[in-house]
């Protein structure tokens, strides 16, 4: 029991989720992007500003969750900035297949520093938890929505 | 009588004061024998199953009823003249009787089987909603309601230009009678109301709610989702004109659904669903209508479930609902004690009158964590807005952690639940 549960949370995530990093709405930014998940009730926001390059130059989020999506919102704002939008998309798809698949080393996550793909691949102990997948996907998905344009994204 | 015997006496009439597991009226070790689910192991820990709210599991009873229909006797119903159909028939409509008998109704005629206890609602939303209502008339809901409850009248709403009241419930989960009263008016056809809250556990004083909504000419359904399987239910008694319920909470398999309504009501009602098996006669021209219940049942309904339901309520009818509701009580009391001494653990829901579903949130993890933690330790919860999500904004909460107990569960379930909260806790803590 324990030690899956201790994969899961492991200090790194029950500090981001107590104390999530970049947890503001900026004064300005370009684009936002509400998530829900119906079936638990979380709901985050993302903001996002791009530069005329498609960079992320800041990535910021406010939102009400458990302690798996909020830690999952909090990581995913370290990780983002500085990249571009391309970038971001495909760091998505990478740590979604992380989490639902038995994969810890995609090979979408080619050309990613070590650290993110370290970052990424803590919370990917979610794919012991088929339930909470969404919990740690919720935060990347509305980004993607962001990033697109969507501003409004349901996970179910 | 022996030493022994003297001993073993001795320590049941103990057990029984104490209203432990052994009491005499109910031996809750021997039910359990009765589910096999519930001998097995999650995660190499015993299963401790306290989800009945969401819904029970099943006795051996209900899976042979069901299992036996289908190996010897299944046909269609209402239908064929040979022997298969005739069986099939009678033990059908023998299931009917049986639920107009547990529920105290006049007749089986008033019994409606239907999809669900969601569509229990729907039908009469439409069928009497649609016919009945008009612009500007009122349906009072409690706050308490499941959004089985409030979304059918919402659609009514948006059709026919209802109008929706609430009454509020207070801190404790009460339902605020006084408010209800102010409620009250000439407007007010329909009053739509639990019986008891999933979310809470309140038990609504469901008789006098009914009492004045009736003094003004109202109308009254009761969801009854939560209550059937924990107390005993007399329609009756409760002068209610529709009473709901969901025969796979009552031990019994998913499915299907109970509608009970007042035959006159029933027989004033249209259809709602046409089809086969409601009809008398069809032709390009005209087709009639049969009576009440089978003109709301229109197509082949849910037979061997009917059966299964029948068993259900065979089975809990010999334990006897009062000894049930006795049993419930006491683990509610000793579940109550045992987390209300957590630290950091809030109850939401401490209503006067509670049926055995202990809501609860902590201040050191999000009721997800908490769901996810102590089900590894073989402990079944829900977590979530429990479909109630105007409840959850009333005590300003996104979700809770929800314990609800069935008639097979135990103190000792409570004891490890208690266990895995203390080590949410610890992690979280």
């Amino acid at each position: 029991m324990l030690d899956d549960l201790r994969e899961l949370y492991q200090e790194v995530i029950l500090d981001h989720g107590k104390n999530p990093r970049n947890f503001r709405r900026p004064d300005t930014f370009s684009r936002e992007a509400v998530g829900n998940n119906p079936m638990c009730g979380d709901a985050l926001v993302i903001y996002l500003s791009l530069d005329e390059n498609q960079i992320i130059t800041d990535v910021a989020f406010q939102g009400k969750g458990c302690a798996i999506s909020m830690a999952s919102a909090s990581m995913m704002t370290e990780v983002l900035k500085g990249m571009s939008a391309d970038q971001a998309e495909g760091l998505f798809k990478a740590f979604h297949a992380m989490c639902t698949g038995d994969d810890d080393a995609p090979e979408a996550l080619d050309g990613y520093d070590e650290e993110t793909i370290e970052r990424l691949r803590m919370l990917a102990g979610v794919r012991q938890f088929p339930m909470r997948v969404k919990c740690a996907t919720l935060a990347w998905h509305t980004m993607d929505a962001a990033v697109n344009g969507n501003q409004e994204i349901s996970t179910e | 009588m022996n030493t022994a015997k003297i001993a073993a006496a001795a320590t049941a009439a103990a057990a029984a004061r104490a209203g432990d597991n052994s009491s005499l009226a109910f031996d809750v070790e021997k039910v359990r024998k009765d589910f096999p689910i519930l001998s097995q192991e999650v995660y190499g820990k015993p299963l401790v199953y306290l989800d009945s709210g969401a819904s029970a599991q099943k006795p051996r009873q209900v899976i042979d009823a069901m299992s036996g229909a289908y190996e010897t006797y299944y046909a269609n119903v209402h239908r064929g003249v040979h022997y298969m159909s005739q069986r099939s028939t009678e033990q059908y409509e023998a299931s009917r009787a049986k639920i107009a008998t547990f529920l105290n109704a006049r007749s089986e005629n008033e019994i409606v089987f239907t999809g669900s206890a969601t569509e229990a609602i729907n039908l009469v939303a439409h069928a009497y909603g649609r016919t009945f209502l008009k612009e500007g008339d009122e349906i009072i809901l409690s706050h308490m309601e499941h959004h089985a409850n409030i979304v059918p009248w919402q659609l009514l709403r948006d059709d026919i230009g209802i109008v929706l009241r609430v009454v509020p419930v207070d801190d404790d989960g009460n339902l605020m009678f006084e408010e209800y009263e102010k409620l009250l008016s000439p407007k007010t056809k329909l009053v739509a109301m639990t019986h008891i809250s999933n979310a809470l556990g309140t038990i609504v004083p469901i008789a006098d709610v009914i009492r004045r909504a009736h003094e003004i000419g109202a109308k009254v359904l009761v969801d009854g989702c939560q209550a059937v399987p924990h107390m005993s239910v007399d329609v009756q008694a409760l002068d209610a004109d529709f009473y709901v319920f969901a025969p796979h909470k009552v031990y019994g398999p998913t499915g299907i659904g109970v509608l009970y309504g007042r035959e006159e009501l029933l027989n004033a009602m249209p259809p709602w669903q046409g089809g086969g098996d409601m009809i008398e006669s069809v032709s390009f021209e005209k087709t009639t209508f049969q009576k009440a219940p089978l003109r709301f049942e229109a197509g082949t309904p849910a037979i061997v479930e009917a059966i299964g339901l029948g068993a259900a309520i065979d089975y809990v009818s010999a334990l006897g609902m009062e000894n049930i509701a006795a049993h419930e009580e006491g683990l509610l009391h000793y579940a109550t004690q045992k987390l209300s001494a957590v630290d950091g653990l809030q109850i939401i829901g401490q209503a006067r009158e509670k049926a055995a579903i202990v809501s609860f949130v902590m201040a050191c993890a999000h009721p997800h964590d908490i769901g996810t933690i102590v089900d590894r330790a073989g402990v079944a919860i829900r977590t979530g807005h429990h479909c109630a999500e105007p409840v959850m904004q009333r005590y300003d909460v996104a979700a809770t952690a929800r314990a609800s107990f069935g008639l097979y569960s135990t103190r000792e379930e409570v004891d490890v639940l208690a266990d895995a909260i203390g080590f949410v806790r610890e992690m979280f803590g």
